[in-house]
Parts: C-alpha cells; structure tokens; sequence
C-alpha cells in the first residue's frame, strides 16, 4: 500500500458513521417523542447545539478561538426578524437561509481582521466586533427596535404548511430537521481533504504553509462557514420565539458559548452538542432549585470540573455507557476518551 | 475651551480609575500567561468591604481603603495557593471555564450577603463636589483618584524595575525553571504578585465605587472594559496599560460628551483598530502569547 | 475517535432529567411569577418577590377554598427566556396566572402567550403604556410612566421652571417619560434646551451630566430606571449641579426609596412625581412598611408596592369568581376594581385594565436623620394619559 493510499485509507476509516454516531440520533429522536411536554427548552438546547457546531467549527477544527460568535448569531436574528416583520421573505425555510447568508457575508467581512494575529487578539477583535454590532442596533433603534427589541413579528408557516404552535412542537422538528441537516454538511466538511487541512493549521500553522495549505485563504473560509452556521442559529432563534432584542449580540451570549462548547469538548461535532445538552441542563435544574442563586451552583459546577479535569469528567460519565458496551461488546470495545482541545 | 479641560480631567480619572482595576490582570495575564476573568471579583470584594466600614462600622474612608487592599490580597493568596496554582500550566480555555466559575460564584455570593441593590460609600465631605482651576471644573473625588492612581503607578514602576523583588519577578516569568535554579522561590513570587494585584482591584473596586456603582453584578460588567485595556496595552509592561487605560478613559468620556449617540462605538472602534494594528497591543512583546 | 463518541450515551442518560415534569396538586390555583432575580435588574425582582411573599404571610395561601401556589422564574430581564418561562408555565405547570415581568420587552414577549391561553398576565412592575393594549389578558399594578412624567411637566411648567435639559434612558419607558413630559412641558411654556438619551447600560454619567452643566437649564429632567438613581444623583453632586443651581426633577423612579438613603445630601429638595413613597401618611401604608422592613430590613420602594397590590388584586379577583379560575371571568372581576393600596386608593380602569392611581409631587426631606420623599401635593386619580388620548 502507497503512502497516498494509506492516508485515504485511514481518512475514510474515520469519516465512517459508528455505532454510537446513529444511536445518539436515535436517542435525540427518542427524546423528542417521549417528553413532549418539553420542547420549548429542547429547542433552546437544539439552538444552542448548533451554535456551538458552528463555534466548534472554528475553534475545534482550525483553532482560531472567538469571544464574539454572537455577532453573527444577532446578525442572523436580526435578518430573519426583520424580513418576516416587513415580509420581505414570509416562508421561514427561504428566510432562514437568506439570513445565513447575510450572516455568512458579514463574517467573509470580518474574517479579514480576525485571522490576524494571536489568541488573546482574537479574542478581544471578535468580541470587539460583536460588541460593535450591538451599539450599532442600539443607535439603529428605527430599524431594530434598539433596546425594547424588534416587535411584532408574526411568522408564517413552514413551507406554508406548518404553522408554529403554543407548545413548540411544530419549532422544535423544525430545529432538529435543520441541525441535522447542518450537521451533516459539517461531518462531511470535516472529514474532506478541506477539514483535514484545517487541522493541520491547527496544530501547526508554519508546518502546514510549508507544506502548501494556503493558511489563510482556509482560515477565511473556515470563519466564513462558521458565521453562517452561527447566523443560521440566530434566525432559527428568531423564528422560534418571534423575538430578538439587542442581548442576541450579548457578551453574556458569546461566553456562555464557550463554556458550553468546553464543557462539551472540542473538535468532534458533538461536543456542542453534548455541552448544550449538560448546560442547559444544569442551568434548568438550579434555577428551578433556587432561581435566585443558581449562578453560585453553575459556578462551582465549572470550578469543580476544571480541578477534577475534563479528561476525568468524561471518563467517569462513560462509566455507565462502558459497563453496557463491556456486557454485549467486551472488554475490547471499552476505551477512554482522548482529550483533544485548542490552545 | 475649559469643558475641554474638564473632560479631559473627568477622562484622566476614569482612565486612572480603569488602570488600577485592571493592571492586576495585566501581570497575572501578562507576567504569569494566567487568564483570570474572575478579576473583577476581587475589585468588588475590595468594593463591598470599604462600604460594610465605612457604612456600618463607622471608619473613616481613608481608613477603610487599605483594608480594601488587604482583605482582596488575602483572598487573592488564599485562592492562588489553594487553586489557582494548580491551573498555571493548563490551556487557557481551562483557566477561562473556571475563572468564570469563580465570577459566577462570587456574584451569587455577594447578592446572598448583601443583596442585590446598587450601595455606595460614604464619602468625607472634604471629598464631594468640584471646585473651580480657572475656569475648568475638578471634581475633588476624581482629583483624588488621579493622585492616588498617579503615586501608584510610579509606585509599580519603581517596583519592578529598581527592587530586587523586581527583577526576581521578571526572571520567575521569564524562565521559571532557570529562575528556581538560581534560587528563587518562584511559587513564592508568583503567590505574592498575584496577591498584590489582587490588593490592587480591591483597592480599584473601593476607589470606583463611588463613579461606577457597586453592585454584585460588578466583576461581570467590567470583565470587558478590563479585558480592553490590557489587551490594547500589550501585557508585558506596565505602561502599555496604563497608556491604554488613559486612551480608554478619555476616548469614553469625550466620545459620551461630544457624540452621546455614537458613545459606545468610540471605545470598540479604537480597540479593534489598535489590536487590527499592533496585534500584541500598543507595548506588546512579540512573543506574548 | 470511536471511543469519545460514546460519551453520546452519557448524554442520553442526562436527557432522563427532561422527565423531571413537576407533578402537583390539581386543586391549587398556580401564579406563575416571572421576574428578573439575576443580572443588572435584581433589585426589582426582589423588590417584588418580598412584597408577594409578605402578602400571603398577613393574608394565609388560601383563598376561596383553593390554595395560592408561587411558581418563582427568573428571567434575567431577557425577553426570550421571559417567553419560553411564560410558555412553560402555561403548558406545563398549567398556571392561571402569569405576573411579575421587570421590564417592558418581558412583559411584551409574554403577551402574546397570555391572549392564546387566556391566562391574566398581571404586570407588577413594567411601566410603558402600549403594554395593556397588546392583550385584553394583561392587567397592570404598577403604574406607566405618562402618569407621573405629565404631571411633573405641568408642575415644571406653573412652578417657576423654563428652561429643562433632559436625560432619559434610551429604551421604551424612558421615551414615554421624555415624550409626556416634553408634551405638558412645553405646553405649559416651558423650553428644552437640551436632550440627551443615555444608553440603557451605562456605567459613567459623568460626561453627560456635564453636557446638561454646559446647557444652564433651570433643571434637569431624569429618568432612569429603578437602582440607576443612586449613581446618578452621586454625579450629579460631584459635577457641582446642585451648587450651580440646577434642579432635579422627573417620575420617581430616580429617587427610588430604595436607594434614597445612600444618595447623601445632594439629594435633598428634589422634586419627583411618583406613586408611591415609603414616608406616604397612611395607616395602611405604615403598616405596610413596618412588615415588609421587619421580614426583609430593607425599605420597599414602588417595586415592592406594584408586587404587593399585585398579589393582591389575584386574591381579591379568585374571591369574587369563588375559586373559579377561568381567564375570563377573572380579567372581568379585576376591572374595575377599588381597594386601598399602601401607596393611596388605586383602581382598575375597566376600559384600559390599567390602573388609576393618585400621583404625588413629592420633595426629598430629612426626617429623624434619613431621607425620604415628603408628599406635599396630590393629583387624584391619575388615568394613564398615554391611551386617554386615543
């Protein structure tokens, strides 16, 4: 077997769907269909999972971290508020993707200052631009409602069939659908030629220009896919609630973000996923325990998982999952996670 | 032409104010690569137990503020040799997830203590209203500030440049491993310089009270003005913050003065076009990381 | 890569908490309570819980047979968590009420929800006027801020006052305040020489008030929302604007009694319009005031008062249903009804489910050592003027 071979080999290898991939779908469907009393917070969750996808992207695959994924995430909002309000697009699907575009188009714009320099500029340049974004819809406050939020917005029908409904029902499929269907661009796109060369740059950007990854054409590629994803999340965000205020653009939003995206892991697709899933969880269950200090809880949730260590987290959550594997698989099939992050 | 002067006082004040909160960041950030965003949970410490003496117990002002300094430097020491010490060599996003655990907890706690309403610190009357500099108004509390902000960045820079502490300090962060070879106890030294910027935001958080409002909800608010100035100043001196401290501070004030409806946009535009310009900041050194 | 992918079990294994449905007693009548108990808006939320709770320790958790059950939300004073909390609630939990709501864009984003379950939506503390008109469900304890912001205009106007430079804060209410009061101002011949809205967030009101010095008005028109005052006031007196002559004047909320205390003198003799001050000479107001500072040692501010009277138009309305709690006839029983009200006799406007309530001009005096706001005029029965027109 040539070199050649043997990489395409071992990349194709890994861009198989496993066993666990399918069963997770089938466990989110699964939920779906067993509490029906909860979708309006399953929404939220599939929200925020996505949005964490799209951060994931960046930070995950290509290492570029981002304080200010917000800023798309509002520009999204916004778009989708603002073309249902006016009923410039009155069909969510077509809205939905127009706004990911506006989306996708002011992060081709803002990649330019964002792929220069190191961490903590990026962090602060991302949070900069969102921080802009947010004083602009405020002085705007004709166009966007500033700070009282965009009001009114009266969504049609999906595809002009289903209309959204009391209980989030109709918004939740809704959510899934297009997570799914974004997610599985994304799996593809991180298993291309494409996402490997990402990862290179990610572990080493001088070593990957050396051996011809053009860095930064990727880079802005990479940031542009990820403030459409985020946009997407936004106008999803919009359409769900028939809401958006200036706190879409909020720093809180942004570092919540990260939090979820850590606590789930980086660089797997699922790890925004699963974060979305453990946060708002967490968040749901203080604040229905104590709504006045659950942010005391959440906390030390952080300051515990970091001292114990991720890598020990994680393990100990797969103890259960493992016992199953070891009765029907062996002992073989029972690893441990690799800890895999950025920075 | 005299509001020009006064809101280039006012600008100085705030931007004076501004330095002392976060140029503890600026060395746990800059000199020991730590990213605490809990930082401003320090100032409010320092904040709330100037306002519980001064307020409850009767201390005089000047009495209380450096027992503002003293009581965040002790939990600063408290939290570095209990916690923080062990995250000094794990990734940023580790030392981020849990400073923000800490914040969150601080605020939860706080509220807990002493509720949620804004409270203030009573002032000596010596330091209330402005008095005229002909023609330019001075607020004596922000001349105050500029004094106290002033001797103490002299202060700093005499610290680390002239004292044996000093160059023990940038030779522990330079190269841990050789510096601990040569016989300085770098724990010691980190411990102490994180405690004293620690003492530092406590004394910021006391100072501010009176101009930014003092609320439980203090460490996340400025977490981002914070951020700003070291970030624009470059974390490896202590100039490049203070420089930044100054541009923020005046840029804000005149920016709020002369546009009030573009105020925010001033400070963004400014931090995003310095960092576009000079990515390690105004003082940065290249390799920061 | 395998291997980390069956941390997507675990994950499924949290989903069981989703299961967590809150199982209770059918026969309870459930209130829903949404209000912002985290974030920059806390004091409000914990203004009104207090007054709530306060109100069912004096009045007992039964009314009509059936037994008051609080379902305490915190919104953050975020619109969208405000919505998914109200939709929660009325799905799930299926309350029969929904209150509380700190700010105007939360008391929005749930109205909607309120006219689809034909739920009443008590807003205890939101004060912009068009928030009635959004569902014939809401019924509003707190006050709007035409009621107190024309009043103060027109007593501006009579009082020796020409020439005013406003600050507001730039969202909904504070455009109500500036627009009613720039209205009678004007109206009455006064002038605004100057108008400066400050963004809702603001930490340093330094620059603006030295924009409001350069201007030399005879006072300054002020609102902010509630726990913003005490910065406010203390930069007033730094920047010298209270030796310089320059008046404060405006609704109360700047002068929230809350916070009065910790203003310092520069707050002394100024001029509010408001509902409600802690110093109101009433019977019922004393004892308000002697319960709420022995079970929390605070003072209430108008917050606590729109909490209080909120609660308490829910009793009142389920004892006139008998215990019934359909929407309807719960909405119908509250309009237009009477009681006195620790801030003075207050009513529902049957037309506008608004409430009607006295406005006080109010002056910022030393009594045994604190500060208070003395009523020394009153203004019956105040409707609020920003529908009456329409």
């Amino acid at each position: 077997m040539t070199a050649k071979a043997d990489v395409g080999y071992h990349a194709r290898q890994h861009a198989r769907w496993r066993l666990s991939e399918v069963a997770f779908w089938v466990l989110v469907l699964a939920g779906a269909l067993l509490f029906p009393s909860r979708y309006l917070i399953m929404t939220d969750i599939l929200r925020l999972g996505l949005f964490a996808l799209s951060l994931d992207l960046i930070l995950g695959y290509a290492g570029v971290v981002s304080l200010g994924h917000a800023a798309f995430f509002g520009v999204g909002a916004y778009s989708a508020g603002l073309l249902a309000l006016h009923g410039i697009i009155p069909e969510p699907v077509l809205a939905l993707l127009a706004a990911g575009l506006i989306a996708t188009g002011v992060g081709f714009l803002t990649s330019f200052l964002v792929i220069r320099g190191v961490d903590l500029t990026r962090l602060m340049v991302t949070l900069g631009i969102a921080l802009l974004l947010e004083a602009l819809a405020e002085r705007f406050s004709n166009i966007t409602g500033g700070s009282d939020g965009l009001q009114g917005i009266e969504m049609q029908p999906i595809l002009g069939l289903f209309a959204f409904d009391m209980f989030g029902k109709v918004g939740f499929f809704y959510c899934l659908a297009v997570l799914f269907i974004l997610f599985l661009l994304a799996r593809r796109i991180v298993h291309s030629p494409f996402g490997l060369s990402l990862r290179a740059i990610r572990n080493n950007p001088l070593r990957a220009a050396a051996i011809g990854i053009p860095v930064n054409r990727r880079l802005i590629a990479v940031y542009t896919l990820s403030a459409f994803y985020a946009g997407i999340a936004g106008a999803l965000f919009t359409q769900t609630t028939a809401l958006a205020s200036l706190d879409v653009f909020a720093f809180e939003r942004s570092a919540d973000l990260m939090l979820v995206l850590v606590i789930g892991g980086t660089g797997y697709l699922y790890g925004g996923l699963i974060g979305a899933v453990a946060f708002k969880m967490l968040q749901e269950v203080f604040s229905t325990i104590t709504p006045q200090y659950w942010q005391f809880w959440i906390g030390l949730v952080l300051v515990v998982i970091v001292l114990v260590g991720r890598a020990r987290m994680h393990r100990w959550a797969l103890w259960l999952p493992n016992l199953v594997i070891r009765q029907f698989a062996g002992r073989k099939a029972v690893v441990v996670v690799p800890e895999r992050d950025a920075s | 032409m005299t509001t020009l002067f006064t809101i280039l006082f006012d600008g100085v004040a705030y931007g004076m104010l501004l330095f002392v909160l976060a140029c503890g960041l600026a060395v746990t950030l800059g000199l020991m690569n730590f990213v605490n965003l809990a930082h401003g949970a320090f100032a409010m410490t320092g904040g709330y137990v100037c306002a519980v003496l001064v307020n409850n117990s009767g201390w005089p002002f000047f009495a209380a503020l450096p027992l503002a300094f003293v009581s965040s430097a002790l939990i600063g020491v408290v939290l570095e040799r209990s916690l923080y010490r062990h995250l000094y060599t794990r990734s940023h996003l580790d030392q981020v997830l849990f400073s923000i655990g800490l914040t969150f907890m601080s605020v939860a706690s706080v509220d807990y203590i002493m509720g949620s309403s804004r409270i203030f610190i009573k002032l000596p009357s010596a330091l209330e209203g402005q008095f005229d500099f002909f023609g330019v108004g001075i607020g004596r509390y922000r001349l105050m500030i500029i004094v106290i902000c002033g001797l103490l960045t002299v202060a700093l820079q005499l610290i680390l440049a002239k004292t044996r502490f000093g160059s023990r300090l940038r030779a522990a962060v330079d190269d841990p491993r050789a510096a601990s070879g040569l016989g300085i106890n770098v724990p010691q030294v980190f411990a102490f310089t994180f405690a004293f910027g620690c003492g530092l935001a406590g004394l910021g958080g006391a100072l501010s009270a009176e101009i930014l409002g003092l609320d439980p909800y203090f460490p996340l608010k400025f977490m981002i003005y914070f951020l700003i100035v070291v970030t624009v100043g470059g974390s490896s001196s202590i100039t490049g913050p203070f420089l930044a401290s100054l541009l923020l501070g005046i840029g804000d004030v005149a920016g709020k003065y002369y546009v009030p409806k573009l105020g925010p946009f001033v400070i963004y535009t400014i931090m995003i076009v310095i960092l576009i310009w000079r990515p390690n900041g105004l003082f940065g050194r290249a390799a920061t990381r | 890569m395998s291997i980390r992918s069956q941390m997507l079990l675990a994950a499924g294994a949290v989903a069981g908490v989703l299961a967590l449905a809150p199982a209770s007693a059918q026969d309870a009548v459930k209130i829903g309570l949404i209000l912002p108990m985290t974030g920059g808006q806390a004091s409000t939320g914990k203004q009104i819980d207090n007054a709530v709770k306060l109100y069912m320790q004096q009045n007992g958790d039964t009314v009509a047979g059936r037994k008051i059950e609080i379902i305490l939300k915190d919104d953050a004073a975020v619109p969208d968590n405000t919505k998914r909390l109200a939709q929660e609630l009325i799905v799930n939990d299926k309350v029969n009420f929904i209150a509380g709501f700190g700010v105007t864009p939360a008391a929005l984003a749930a109205a909607p929800l309120a006219t689809q379950g034909k739920i009443p939506q008590i807003v205890m503390a939101a004060g912009t006027s068009i928030i009635t008109e959004r569902s014939p469900y809401i019924v509003r304890t707190s006050f709007t801020l035409a009621q107190s912001s024309t009043i103060i205009g027109d007593w501006a106007a009579k009082n020796g006052i020409k020439k005013v430079a406003t600050l507001t804060s730039d969202y909904a209410p504070g455009n109500d305040a500036l627009n009613f009061f720039r209205q009678n101002f004007t109206a009455g011949g006064g002038e605004i020489v100057e108008e400066v809205k400050v963004p809702l967030a603001n930490p340093d009101f330094a620059p603006f008030l030295q924009r409001m010095k350069d201007s030399k008005p005879d006072a300054v028109f002020v609102f902010v929302p509630a726990g913003q005052g005490g910065n406010f006031m203390k930069q007033y007196a730094e920047r010298g604007l209270d030796k310089s002559g320059i008046k404060v004047i405006g609704p109360g909320d700047v002068m929230d009694d809350d916070l009065l205390n910790g203003m310092g003198d520069a707050a002394l003799g100024t001029v509010t319009a408001h509902l409600y001050s802690t110093a109101h000479p009433s019977a019922a107001n004393k004892e308000f005031v002697a319960a709420y500072k022995k079970a929390f040692n605070s003072r209430p501010g108008f917050m606590a008062v729109g909490g209080y009277d909120g609660i308490r138009l829910i009793y009142e309305a389920l004892k006139k249903t008998g215990g019934k709690t359909d929407g309807d006839a719960l909405i119908e029983a509250m309009k237009g009804m009477k009681w006195e009200s620790p801030r003075g006799p207050i009513s529902i406007d049957p037309e506008t489910r608004d409430i009607v309530q006295n406005i006080y001009i109010r002056k910022v005096e030393k009594v045994d050592g604190e500060l208070y706001n003395v009523e020394f005029a009153t203004f019956e029965a105040v409707k609020d003027s920003g529908k009456t027109k329409k």
